[in-house]
C-alpha cells in the first residue's frame, strides 16, 4: 500500500471533520465571490434603476454575504484547528503503539538524537497533511465549479476562459515552480546542513580550534558556505518571484479575458449590460481558492517523505517475541550464560562470540573490557531488548527466552551509563521504578545511593524538576539518581554498567559502600572499562571483541 | 541617554548596500500595489464604456491594451521585488555571521563547554537564528512597510474619485487598527502561549520516546500510550479555548473588510440612483475598497515570520552585545586572540610562573560565586613535569584555561620566562602549547584533517608517525576508509578512548615545547591506558609538562605533585613524600585503590 493510501486510511475517523472543513472553506470563498458579484450587479442596476424596490434583492444579498464571509472564516478556522489537535493526538498514539513493541532495538540502530527529533518533526508534518494537503484542493475544485457555473450561465466560453486561467495558476504554475526549484532547493538544504555542521563544530570545538590556531581556516570555510547558500537562495527567489508574478498576471488576465469575451456578447445583445461588471469580478474573486495550491503541492511531497520514514520504522518485525506459553517466574536467581552468540545485524561484527560464565545467587562478577568489547550487549540481552542468536541465558534454571519479556525485565535492574531521566521531579523519576513503593523505601534507596543529602540541599527537595534529559543535574548527580531508582526497583539481578564513571573517587567510594547492603544476596554484574569497582566483586572476566580473554580474582589485578 | 535602535535599523547598520536594496524592493512592491489599484480604476472605465455608452470591443481595445501593458510592468515589479528583498537579506545574514564568528572567538571557549545547555542555545542562535531572519527581512519587513504605503495610495485615489466614500475608509481603517491593537496585544500573548503549549506537547512526546528503553526496563512503557493521549487531549482542549479568542482577530479583519465593501456598495448605489455619482467612479471605489485592506491582511499572514524573526534578532544582538570582558580590569578586556601592539618574543627555555593568582567565574544571575582559584602560586621550571591533582571542583581546569588564555587573568600574575603572559600574542603563545583535553572535539572532516590541525603542512609520513606514537594508527587503519574516514557529527563515531588517542596524535604532531595534559587518559580502558601512558612518557621527555588528573596513575611518575583543594594548592611534593604525609593526597590515593 502506498504511503499516501495508508495515511488516508489513518484519517478515516476524521472524515466528517474534513467534510466540514471543506464545506466551510468553500462557503468562505464562495461568500466573497458572492459579495463581489452581487455588489457589482447592485451598482450596475442602481445606475439604470428607477425605483429602490428594484434593488432590494441585491441589497439583501450584499448584506448577507458581507456577514457570512466573516462567520464562515471563523467557523473554518475553529473546525480545522480542532481537527488538527485530534489528528495530532491520534497520530502520536498510533505511532507510539506501533513503535513500543519494537523499542528500543528499532530506535537504537540509528543515531538516536537525530532520529527522535525527526520522528517528532515528521509527525507534526503529517498533521499538516490533512489541513493543508487534502482540504485546499477540494475547496479549489468546489469554488472553481461555482465560479464557472456563474459565468457559464451567461455563456460557456466565459467559463472555459476562467477554467483555463484557474488551471494555469493552480496546477501548471506550482508544478513548473516545483520542477525548476527541485535542484536548487535540495542543494540549498545540503549547503545549510553543511553550514550548520561547521558552526556547531566551531562552538563545541572552540577550545580545540583556538588551541591549535585554526580559527581563520574555520572562519573562511564558514563564509564560503554562507556565500554558496546565499547564491542558492537567490536562485530560489528568482523562481519564487516568477511564481508570484505569474500568479498575479494570470489572475488579472483572466478578468481581462472574460471582459474582452463578454463585450461582443453584450454588443450582440446575448447578455444584458447590467451583468457586465459582475463577470470579471467573479473571476478575480475565485482565484483566492487556487492560491494555497502551490503550498499544498510542497506539503504533499514533504508529508509523503515523512510518512515513508515513519512506516519504514514501524514495519520492522519486533526484535523480541513473547513465547506462546511463557514459563513461570524462576524461584532462585543464579545466572548461567553458555556459549552466547549475538550480532546486532546480519552484516555487523559479532558483539558476543561464545561467551560463557556463571554467577551463583549472592555472588558478584566483574566484567572489564574496552569500549565495544560487548559488555553492554550483555545487559541488553538480559533485559530482552534484543534476542540472542545462539547459546543460552538462564536465570534460576529458566531460559530467559521462555519467559514473557515483561517477566524477564522484572528480574533485572540495570544502572546504565546513560539512563534516561524524564523531565519531571526527582520524586517522579524515582517512583517510576516502583509506583507502589512507600516514601520510606524511596528515602532509603536515595540514602544508599548517596543522593538523599544532595536532594535535601535543593530548594524544592524531591519536588525539584530535573530538566530535559535531567540536564539540570550534573553527570554524577544523574548517575546517583539512576542508582537510587534501580535500588527502588529491587530486582533480584543487578547490573551496574559503568554506573559510577562520572563520580570523583571520594564519592565513588561512598556509593560503593552504600550499595554493599543492597547487593547482599543479589546476583550482581559489574561492568567497567577500568578496574574501578572491581574491588567489590568476587571474580573478574576480561572481555575483548566479544570473547572472554582472561579470568582472574581481583587481587591479581595489575 | 542613547536610544536603542529598532531591529530593522540595527540589522541594516553599516550595510548601506543592503539597505538600498531593501528600500528598492519596498519601492518596487509599492509600484506593484499602486498599479493594481490603477488597474481597478481602468477596469471600471472599460465596463462603464460598454455598459452605459454602448462602446464595442474594438473601441475598448486601446484601454484593454493599456491595462495589459500595466499588468506586464506589475508582473515584472513583483518578480524583481522578491529577488531584491532576498539579495538584501543575504547581505544582512553574511554580515551577521561574520560578526557572530568574531564575537564567539572573543567570548572564548569558557562560555561554551561541550555539554552545557548554553552551548546548545548558542548553536541554535548562530546556526538557525540567522536563517530565520531570511523570512523576516525578505517577507515580513516589506509587507510591514507596504501595509502603510499602499492603503495611503488607495485612499488618495478614492479621495480623487469620490471624496464622500473616504469617510467609510476613514471610519473603517482606524476602527480596524484600533480593534486590532486591542485584540492584537492579547492575540500575541495567545499565539505565544499556543506555541509554548504545542512545543511542550512535542517535548513530552520526545521525552517518552527517548526514555522508552528506561520505561521498558521498569515495565512502564505500555501505559504511556494512554498518557500521551491524555496529555495531548488536555492541551488540545485548553489551547482551543484560548485559540477561540485568537480567531476573533481574523473575524474582525474579515468583517471590517467585507463590511466596508458592503457599506460602500450600498452607499454608492443610493447616490447613483439619485444621480449624484457617475457609474464609472462608483464601480472604481467599490473595487478599491478591498484593496485598501489587502496589504494589512498580507502583513497578518506574515505575523509568524515577524515574531520569529524578531525573537531571533534579539537573541543574536544579545550575543553580539554580551560583555566581552570576564576580567574586572577593563584594560584586559581584549579579545582572546588579540595581537599585542609589539609582540614580545619568547625567551628560549622559559619557565612558567603563577604568582598569587585568583579567579572567580562571572555569575549570570547575580548569585554569589565561590572563587575557583585563591592566591594560587606555582612555578614550572623549563623541562619539568608537574601534576595537579585534587577532587573535582578544586580549580584544576581553571589553571589550564588561564594558561591557554581562554579566560583572562583577574588578579595576580602569570609570567612565561619572566614576560607577563598577557603581553604575548595569544595565537603565538598557543603555538608553544600542545593541549590534550579530557573531551577532545573531533571536527567534521577526515581523521587525517583532524590530526593535521596541529600542523596543516605536515607530510603523510609525519602524521603516520604521530598516530603510531599515540597508539592510534592501528584503529585508524581498521576504519572503513582509514585516514580518510569522515569524523564528527555526521561521520564515524569514535569511542572516548579513540578520540583521546587522536588528540594525543595531534599533540605529537604539534611538537610544542609546553605540553598540557588535561585528564588526558580519563576515557581509556585499562589496556589502552597502559599503552598510551608509555607513549605519553616519550612525548613528555624534554618538554615542560603540566598534567591535570583526578585518576592518579599518571601522577605517580612526575617530578612534583601539587594537590589542590577549593582553589588553593594545599600540598606539594613527590609521590612518596606526599604519601608519607598522609594528607588529602593520601586519602585520594586510598579511595582510588578502593
Amino acid at each position: 500500500m502506498s504511503p499516501t493510501r495508508r495515511l488516508l486510511s489513518l484519517i478515516r475517523p476524521f472524515i466528517w471533520w474534513i467534510v466540514a472543513g471543506v464545506f466551510l472553506g468553500f462557503a468562505t470563498i464562495g461568500s466573497s465571490v458572492g459579495l463581489m458579484a452581487v455588489s457589482a450587479y447592485l451598482i450596475s442596476k442602481a445606475a439604470i434603476a428607477t425605483d429602490v424596490s428594484q434593488l432590494s434583492m441585491a441589497i439583501a444579498g450584499v448584506r448577507l454575504f458581507a456577514l457570512s464571509r466573516a462567520g464562515f472564516r471563523y467557523g473554518e478556522r475553529y473546525v480545522t484547528h480542532l481537527a488538527t489537535f485530534r489528528i495530532l493526538t491520534r497520530l502520536r498514539v498510533w505511532f507510539y503503539r506501533a513503535i513500543e513493541p519494537l523499542a528500543p532495538a528499532r530506535l537504537q540502530t540509528v543515531r538516536s538524537g537525530d532520529l527522535l527529533a525527526r520522528i517528532g518533526a515528521d509527525i507534526e508534518t503529517l498533521e499538516n497533511f490533512y489541513i493543508r494537503v487534502i482540504v485546499p484542493p477540494l475547496v479549489a475544485v468546489l469554488v472553481t465549479g461555482l465560479a464557472c457555473a456563474i459565468l457559464g450561465y451567461f455563456d460557456v466560453i466565459l467559463a472555459v476562459a476562467l477554467l483555463v486561467f484557474l488551471l494555469l495558476t493552480g496546477v501548471a504554475l506550482p508544478l513548473v515552480s516545483r520542477w525548476l526549484s527541485q535542484q536548487p532547493a535540495s542543494e540549498a538544504i545540503l549547503a545549510r546542513a553543511e553550514l550548520n555542521a561547521t558552526l556547531v563544530d566551531q562552538i563545541q570545538g572552540m577550545a580545540d580550534m583556538l588551541a591549535y590556531g585554526q580559527e581563520t581556516m574555520f572562519h573562511e570555510r564558514t563564509m564560503r558556505l554562507n556565500d554558496q547558500l546565499n547564491q542558492l537562495q537567490e536562485r530560489l527567489a528568482v523562481i519564487r518571484g516568477m511564481g508570484n508574478g505569474l500568479a498575479a498576471l494570470f489572475t488579472s488576465l483572466a478578468a481581462l479575458t472574460v471582459l474582452a469575451l463578454a463585450i461582443p456578447l453584450i454588443t450582440g445583445g446575448q447578455i444584458d449590460g447590467v451583468y457586465l461588471a459582475l463577470l470579471p469580478l467573479t473571476a478575480i474573486a475565485s482565484f483566492e481558492a487556487v492560491q494555497p495550491l502551490s503550498q499544498a503541492f510542497q506539503m504533499l511531497e514533504s508529508s509523503q517523505a515523512a510518512a515513508r520514514r515513519l512506516f519504514e520504522l514501524i514495519d520492522a518485525p519486533p526484535a523480541v517475541v513473547d513465547p506462546p506459553q511463557p514459563a513461570a517466574r524462576p524461584a532462585s536467581f543464579g545466572l548461567v550464560v553458555k556459549d552466547l552468540h549475538f550480532r546486532y545485524s546480519a552484516d555487523a561484527v559479532a558483539a558476543l562470540d561464545g561467551v560463557s560464565f556463571e554467577v551463583p545467587p549472592g555472588r558478584r562478577l566483574g566484567i572489564v573490557g574496552s569500549s565495544g568489547a560487548g559488555k553492554s550487549t550483555l545487559a541488553n540481552l538480559l533485559l530482552r531488548y534484543w534476542d540472542y542468536d545462539a547459546g543460552s541465558i538462564q536465570v534460576g534454571g529458566v531460559e530467559i527466552r521462555d519467559l514473557a519479556a515483561d517477566e524477564a525485565r522484572e528480574l533485572v535492574g540495570v544502572v546504565a551509563q546513560h539512563t534516561h531521566l524524564f523531565n519531571t521531579s526527582v520524586r517522579d523519576n524515582l517512583f517510576l521504578a516502583n509506583p507502589e513503593a512507600s516514601e520510606e523505601e524511596m528515602i532509603v534507596a536515595s540514602q544508599q545511593a548517596q543522593l538523599h543529602d544532595f536532594v535535601l540541599s535543593l530548594p524544592e527537595g524531591y519536588e525539584t524538576m530535573v530538566g530535559e534529559n535531567g540536564l539540570k543535574l550534573s553527570g554524577g548527580e544523574r548517575q546517583r539518581l539512576a542508582i537510587a531508582r534501580t535500588i527502588l526497583k529491587g530486582a533480584p539481578v543487578l547490573i551496574l554498567d559503568e554506573a559510577t564513571t562520572h563520580l570523583d573517587s571520594l564519592t565513588e567510594a561512598k556509593v560503593w559502600e552504600g550499595l554493599a547492603e543492597f547487593m547482599a544476596g543479589r546476583t550482581v554484574l559489574v561492568i567497567s572499562h577500568q578496574q574501578a569497582g572491581m574491588a567489590y566483586v568476587d571474580e573478574v572476566i576480561w572481555l575483548e571483541e566479544g570473547k572472554i580473554v582472561d579470568t582472574s580474582v581481583p587481587a591479581e589485578l595489575p | 541617554m542613547k536610544r536603542t535602535p529598532s531591529i530593522p535599523t540595527r540589522l541594516f547598520e553599516n550595510l548601506p548596500g543592503a539597505r538600498r536594496l531593501f528600500y528598492v524592493a519596498v519601492g518596487v512592491g509599492f509600484v506593484s500595489g499602486a498599479l493594481f489599484a490603477l488597474q481597478a480604476v481602468l477596469l471600471s472605465f472599460a465596463v462603464d464604456g460598454v455598459f452605459l455608452q454602448s462602446r464595442t470591443l474594438s473601441e475598448t481595445l486601446p484601454l484593454l491594451g493599456v491595462m495589459v501593458a500595466l499588468l506586464m510592468v506589475r508582473t515584472a515589479a513583483i518578480w524583481a521585488g522578491d529577488i531584491l528583498a532576498q539579495r538584501s537579506a543575504g547581505r544582512v545574514k553574511t554580515s551577521l555571521r561574520q560578526q557572530l564568528l568574531s564575537q564567539l572567538v572573543i567570548l572564548g571557549p569558557a562560555r561554551m563547554s561541550a555539554d552545557s545547555e548554553r552551548s546548545g542555545e548558542l548553536v541554535s542562535t548562530v546556526a538557525q537564528g540567522v536563517e530565520v531572519l531570511d523570512d523576516y527581512i525578505a517577507l515580513f519587513l516589506p509587507a510591514r512597510y507596504l501595509a502603510a504605503l499602499v492603503p495611503t495610495f488607495v485612499f488618495l485615489l478614492v479621495l480623487i474619485l469620490d471624496p464622500l466614500t473616504t469617510l467609510v475608509l476613514l471610519f473603517a481603517g482606524p476602527m480596524l487598527l484600533m480593534m486590532l491593537a486591542y485584540i492584537g496585544g492579547r492575540a500575541r500573548a495567545i499565539t505565544d502561549r499556543r506555541f509554548l503549549e504545542l512545543s511542550w506537547m512535542s517535548a513530552f512526546f520526545l521525552d517518552v520516546l527517548q526514555g522508552i528503553a528506561t520505561l521498558k526496563m521498569f515495565g512502564r512503557s505500555r501505559e504511556q500510550a494512554a498518557n500521551i493521549e491524555d496529555i495531548s487531549q488536555h492541551y488540545g482542549k485548553t489551547t482551543m479555548e484560548v485559540l477561540a479568542t485568537a480567531f476573533q482577530t481574523s473575524l474582525v479583519m474579515e468583517w471590517a473588510a467585507t463590511a466596508a465593501t458592503a457599506l460602500v456598495a450600498l452607499e454608492v448605489s443610493y447616490r447613483l440612483m439619485a444621480g449624484l455619482l457617475p457609474f464609472s467612479q462608483a464601480l472604481a471605489v467599490l473595487l478599491l475598497t478591498p484593496e485598501f485592506f489587502l496589504p494589512l491582511r498580507q502583513m497578518a499572514l506574515r505575523y509568524h515570520a515577524g515574531t520569529a524573526g524578531k525573537a531571533a534578532a534579539e537573541r543574536i544582538f544579545t550575543i553580539l552585545d554580551s560583555n566581552v570582558s570576564q576580567a574586572t580590569d577593563q584594560s584586559r578586556s581584549e579579545p582572546a586572540t588579540h595581537v599585542a601592539a609589539a609582540p614580545i618574543p619568547l625567551p628560549a627555555g622559559f619557565d612558567i610562573r603563577f604568582d598569587r593568582v585568583s579567579y572567580t567565574y562571572p555569575s549570570s544571575e547575580g548569585e554569589e560565586r565561590r572563587p575557583a582559584l585563591r592566591d594560587f602560586s606555582l612555578t614550572i621550571g623549563a623541562g619539568q613535569t608537574i601534576a595537579l591533582v585534587g577532587p573535582s571542583g578544586a580549580g584544576k581546569t581553571t589553571i589550564s584555561s588561564l594558561l591557554l588564555r581562554f579566560i583572562e587573568l583577574q588578579s595576580g600574575a602569570i609570567t612565561v620566562g619572566g614576560v607577563p603572559l598577557g603581553d604575548i600574542d595569544a595565537a603565538a603563545w598557543r603555538r608553544q602549547v600542545a593541549w590534550v583535553p579530557q573531551m577532545p572535539h573531533l571536527f567534521y572532516g577526515s581523521v587525517l584533517e583532524n590530526i593535521r590541525m596541529a600542523r596543516p603542512d605536515a607530510s603523510m609520513e609525519e602524521v603516520n608517525a604521530a598516530a603510531r606514537a599515540a597508539h592510534a594508527h592501528e584503529f585508524i587503519s581498521a576504519l572503513p576508509q582509514g585516514y580518510d574516514t569522515p569524523l564528527g557529527e555526521r561521520g564515524a563515531r569514535l569511542s572516548g578512548g579513540q578520540a583521546q588517542r587522536v588528540a594525543i596524535a595531534r599533540a605529537f604532531l604539534k611538537d610544542a615545547p609546553v605540553l598540557l595534559l588535561d585528564e588526558a587518559t580519563a576515557h581509556l580502558d585499562a589496556r589502552s591506558e597502559a599503552l598510551v601512558q608509555e607513549s605519553l612518557t616519550s612525548l613528555m621527555s624534554g618538554r615542560t609538562v603540566l598534567i591535570i588528573a583526578h585518576r592518579l596513575k599518571l601522577a605517580t611518575t612526575v617530578d612534583q605533585i601539587v594537590v589542590m583543594h577549593e582553589g588553593r594548592a594545599v600540598e606539594q611534593g613527590d609521590h612518596e613524600t606526599l604519601l608519607r604525609r598522609n594528607g588529602l593526597y593520601g586519602q585520594l590515593v586510598a579511595s582510588y585503590q578502593g
